[in-house]
């Protein structure tokens, strides 16, 4: 039964357990390429397009649309199209037999946990990935009011073949609700205490919007520890963001309050679920979240951007620099992809918001591997 | 984070608060256990070991254990919400209001109103509730009902861990008075819960499912019922909404309504006492408010009314089950209508 | 607690009050103006004025549905009552608590209380936040020969007394719970419930307000002290029924003439204070003369006071909802 592939269920992110094909993107019988839309797999949090790692012909659709299985489930079989339906069948039967026999412990999450460290007595969350690897590592910050799980489509990807180490910012997440001053030197301060803790010298900076903001500015303090530098959707380009956005963030207390601040965040506003909306509440509701949000969008946000790095960034020297945009960013404007210096590489992507990461996963992970390799 | 039971979620509660606010005392019967006693101190830590370890912490000047004697004791603490203190009064079993009723409703819930809106009262009182401990008809009634009746109190029923911490630390901050009710087979539940404190926000309903086809309101521990339901049958192509509505006073009608209003179908998974429970109550509001959406029947899933009973084999038939609130479920969803009834 | 001349006054003024607004609210109440109903402490001024005179506001009381006179001795404003029993917008309960639910927190008044017994286990709680939050205030629970046999009020004394709580219970015994007699339905004595549960106690004439006053003076320096809960049983009589429109039939022949006539407190009072010449008698008929008046200021006032707004029906529920 060689040259038959199988397609299960993936997993996006460290809670899913199941998953839902909401619609195949592709008939039976069709020629597939590596990176071609498969499927919507719907999550408790969110939908995401699933992409075909393999390539081939698309044989058979396993999972009836709408149809929840498990994360690791047989969902569809891609094969040569030589291959006989009967080598199809038993390949199918006795995936279904091997998985229906997996041991119990793999069928739960195996997937690694966030740690804390603690720099200067205050707890700082992040999550590691892909340690069996050599080589710089990958480092994700997120953008305001997120954490390290905005990065569950992409750090699964990048970790394939890189050491990833996706932070909470102080303020945010898991880490520490004392933001101190809150500005960009303060967090980036917080970023480098990290990673002298976790003894990485040298990493590729990738941050989104607060985060996009903050890696620059730890690469600017200390352009040692860049190997290189992401920034999607960042602020420190440009005076303008969503002043209203921020502001709202902070002060949605409620889910539907909450809802209409998230949906300015894609392009695809079905997207906002309630189970995103919760996790979000869920940090929002912990002591001192308020207080921190607060003191970081006065620092950098209140009435325009505080701190503009566009100029700096010629003191980067060898240091690369790539931008990644949503082409319809309603937060920061995309125009500040505009006008940067012929060195930058700058990618605005069609069909996405300010989370690109989200809507547009697959794309942003084969320009970070293309990158950094 | 970490796991933690809802035992854990609730102890850890309290302990923040009263690390937080020296206001914050606790009293009930053997919330330290021993006092006065020849052997242990911290005895008991509460009937069931929720407030195990605190006196340690708070000694007894904050930690009280109260005689038998509930009129006294949530009346006292009624009176030193009103004059300056956050007391949290443990009732033990809510089976035991009927001896101290006249202290909640007709003294803590009306200070406010009677007195024009000059009295202050932060007063929680928790307490167990719910079937399926083989603790027969006087230790396992659920009541909420009753205090959700009595306008002046809040009515918080907890349906995880999570949802124990943060609901807990919000009554004790609350200004009004709280009845804080902890479904006894919970306790053991684990589930991550955040070291931090953190505070959930009365009068929001939780949406543990998220389904096009049926809506299913389930109370405290029926919220868990109501997602195995909705589990099963999403594998047979139902899919529900799951709502927790969190607390009962004040009642979040509007995720309820707007969820009605997508799916047409509602089944309320109640294990109060059939009659004037929360069911009915929602039940009135669907059908008041939202009558042009509903196709099918509204249904029920409530225990018999009679009270709870001892031996295994009835508590278990008297407790509402998944299995009945996927057969309520599959009712909706098969409710054809009067045929011909218009013919 | 030596009484000085101020403090005399400020006694006789008290009683003066309570008299005053409570003869008015009889005849006010007849004319069918006042809603409900009202239940009148004339005839027992002396327990309510000879116990607060000891108070301030960081300390509380409970009071009972005959709570008037315990409003005016602990302070609380004579016209925000009365218009508060008129129903009026301007009361000290915005008109929602009427005559049996008056209170005024911010005078450590915890309010009169429309349930017989209800008050005891209120003021261990007071006194609970006195002790933790070490104030130095005391509670007092004021109840009647009614409340007495309440288990609420038993529980109570034995709550204040194995906390040692700064409590003091204040047993007004009228001889009447309604139209039952305390000799028929309290079984024992006042003094030996409080034995019975390690409390001191003392059983005082509670048409003298000087004995009130020394009784209450030594429980309450007890309380502060540290030293626990007392009793002080107040035997005195009300000159009006259980409620206003009650016919008494109940009551002995003469019984309430003969009250009035021999032991009047504000007529012992001055007797006793003009005899002694520590006050001149034209002093206390000045008082008499201002009383009045204000008296009947506050009922004008009452009368012609807005109600509630409709609005005011939601409001005051919760502190949020």
């Amino acid at each position: 039964m060689t040259g038959i592939l199988p397609v299960t269920m993936p997993k996006f992110g460290l809670a899913m357990t199941e998953g839902k094909v909401v619609s195949w993107a592709k008939e039976e019988g069709a020629v597939i390429a590596v990176g071609d839309e498969l499927a919507d797999i719907e999550t408790t949090k969110i939908t995401n397009a699933y992409e075909s790692a393999v390539a081939g012909v698309l044989r058979r659709h396993v999972a009836r649309e709408q149809e929840e299985l498990p994360v690791g489930a047989l969902i569809a079989v891609v094969a040569d199209a030589a291959v006989a339906d009967s080598e199809i069948d038993a390949f199918i039967e006795h995936f279904h037999a091997e998985f229906a026999a997996r041991p119990v412990e793999t069928v739960g999450d195996a997937s690694p946990e966030p740690l804390v460290v603690h720099i200067g007595g205050r707890p700082m969350r992040y999550l590691e990935t892909g340690t069996e690897h050599e080589g710089r590592p990958i480092v994700l910050l997120h953008g305001f009011g997120g954490d390290l799980n905005n990065w569950l489509f992409v750090q699964p990807a990048l970790a394939e073949r890189h050491r990833v180490i996706a932070l909470d910012l102080p303020g945010h997440g898991g880490s520490t609700k004392d933001a101190g001053a809150g500005d960009l030197a303060t967090l980036a301060g917080a970023v480098l205490d990290v990673l002298r803790a976790l003894d990485v010298p040298k990493a590729h900076l990738v941050g989104h919007s607060l985060g996009g903001a903050v890696a620059l500015r730890a690469a600017l303090d200390s352009p040692s520890h860049a190997a290189s530098l992401t920034l999607i959707c960042p602020a420190g380009l440009g005076k303008e963001i969503d002043d209203d956005f921020t502001r709202d963030f902070i002060s949605a207390n409620r889910r539907k309050l909450l809802q209409p601040v998230l949906a300015k965040l894609f392009v695809d506003e079905s997207l906002v679920s309630n189970d995103m909306t919760e996790d979000l509440l869920r940090f929002k509701r912990l002591d001192g979240a308020r207080e921190a949000l607060t003191t970081i969008r006065e620092a950098n946000f209140a009435g325009g951007q505080r701190e503009i790095l566009r100029g700096r960034l010629g003191e980067l020297g060898d240091i690369q620099v790539q931008v990644i945009w949503g082409a319809e960013d309603r937060i920061v404007p995309p125009r500040h992809a505009e006008g940067l210096p012929a060195s930058v590489a700058t990618h605005v992507l069609p069909g996405a918001g300010h989370m690109p990461h989200l809507e547009k996963a697959s794309e942003v992970s084969r320009l970070l591997l293309d990158f950094v390799e | 984070m970490s796991k933690k039971s809802f035992r854990q979620a609730i102890n850890e509660a309290l302990r923040q608060e009263m690390r937080r606010d020296p206001r914050v005392i606790l009293m009930g019967e053997d919330v330290a256990g021993g006092a006065g006693a020849p052997g242990d101190d911290d005895a008991w830590g509460g009937v069931l070991g929720v407030t195990k370890g605190l006196v340690g912490e708070f000694g007894r000047e904050r930690v009280l254990d109260t005689p038998l004697s509930e009129s006294a004791y949530i009346g006292a603490a009624a009176g030193a919400a009103a004059t300056g203190l956050r007391p949290v009064a443990e009732l033990m079993f809510v089976d035991f209001m009927g001896v101290c009723f006249d202290q909640i409703f007709n003294q803590a819930a009306k200070f406010r109103y009677m007195f024009g809106g000059h009295a202050v009262t932060p007063l929680v009182i928790r307490m167990m509730y719910g079937a399926g401990f083989r603790a027969a008809s006087q230790h396992s009634q659920c009541l909420y009902p009753i205090f959700t009746h009595i306008p002046g109190l809040k009515v918080v029923i907890p349906s995880s861990a999570y949802e124990a911490k943060g609901l807990l630390i919000q009554a004790i901050r609350d200004d009004d008075p709280v009845i804080f009710m902890e479904n006894k087979v919970l306790y053991d539940q684990e589930e991550e819960v955040p070291d931090e404190s953190y505070t959930i926000p009365f009068g929001e309903a939780n949406l543990t499912r998220e389904g096009s086809d049926v809506t299913i309101v389930g109370i405290g521990r029926m919220v868990q019922i109501a997602n195995a339901a909705a589990d099963a049958l999403a594998k047979q192509g139902i899919s529900c909404t799951v709502i927790d509505p969190r607390t009962t006073s004040p009642l979040d009608t509007g995720s309820i309504l707007d969820s009605v209003e997508e799916t047409g179908r509602l089944v309320i998974v109640d294990e109060a006492s059939p009659r004037c429970n929360m069911a009915t109550d929602i039940s009135a509001l669907v059908a008041q408010e939202a009558f042009g959406a509903l196709r099918a029947p509204i249904r029920m899933v409530c225990p018999p009314h009679v009270p709870v009973p001892f031996a295994p084999n009835l508590e278990d038939l008297y407790v509402p089950d998944a299995a009945r609130v996927e057969a309520a479920v599959r009712a909706v969803m098969q409710y054809a209508g009067k045929q011909g009834a218009r013919a | 607690m030596q009484l000085n001349r101020e403090d005399l006054l400020r006694a006789y003024r008290t009683m003066r009050l309570i008299r005053d607004f409570e003869e008015r609210l009889h005849v006010e109440f007849a004319t069918g103006e006042i809603p409900g109903f009202v239940h009148l402490y004339a005839g027992e001024e002396a327990s309510a004025a000879g116990v607060c005179m000891h108070l301030g506001d960081k300390d509380h009381i409970a009071s009972t549905h005959r709570g008037h006179g315990h409003c005016i001795a602990k302070g609380c404003d004579v016209s925000g009552m009365m218009n508060e029993i008129y129903g009026r917008k301007d009361g000290l309960c915005g008109g929602k608590g009427g005559s049996m639910h008056i209170a005024d927190i911010s005078k450590g008044m915890l309010g009169a209380n429309g349930i017989v017994g209800g008050g005891p286990p209120l003021i261990c709680g007071a006194a609970l936040t006195a002790k933790v939050l070490k104030t130095g205030g005391v509670a007092i629970a004021f109840l009647g020969d009614g409340a007495s046999n309440q288990g609420t009020t038993l529980e109570s004394y034995n709550l204040a007394s194995i906390w040692k709580l700064p409590a003091v219970f204040v047993v007004e015994d009228n001889g009447y719970a309604e139209s039952t007699a305390a000799s028929y339905a309290v079984a024992g004595s006042q003094s030996d419930r409080a034995k019975g549960f390690g409390m001191p106690s003392q059983v005082v004439d509670g048409f003298d307000f000087f004995a009130v006053h020394e009784a209450a003076g030594a429980a309450i320096e007890r309380a502060r002290a540290g030293e626990g809960p007392s009793l002080i049983h107040v035997q005195l009589s009300r000159y009006y029924g259980h409620f206003e429109g009650d016919g008494m039939t109940y009551r002995g022949p003469g019984e309430v003439d003969r009250l009035r006539a021999d032991v009047d407190c504000l007529k012992r009072f001055r007797t006793k204070v003009t005899e002694a010449a520590l006050l001149e008698a034209s002093e206390l008929d000045a008082i008499d003369r201002a009383v009045a008046d204000q008296i009947d200021t506050s009922v004008r006032t009452a009368k012609s006071a807005p109600p509630p707004t409709e609005a005011d029906l939601l409001t005051d529920v919760y502190v949020a909802y």
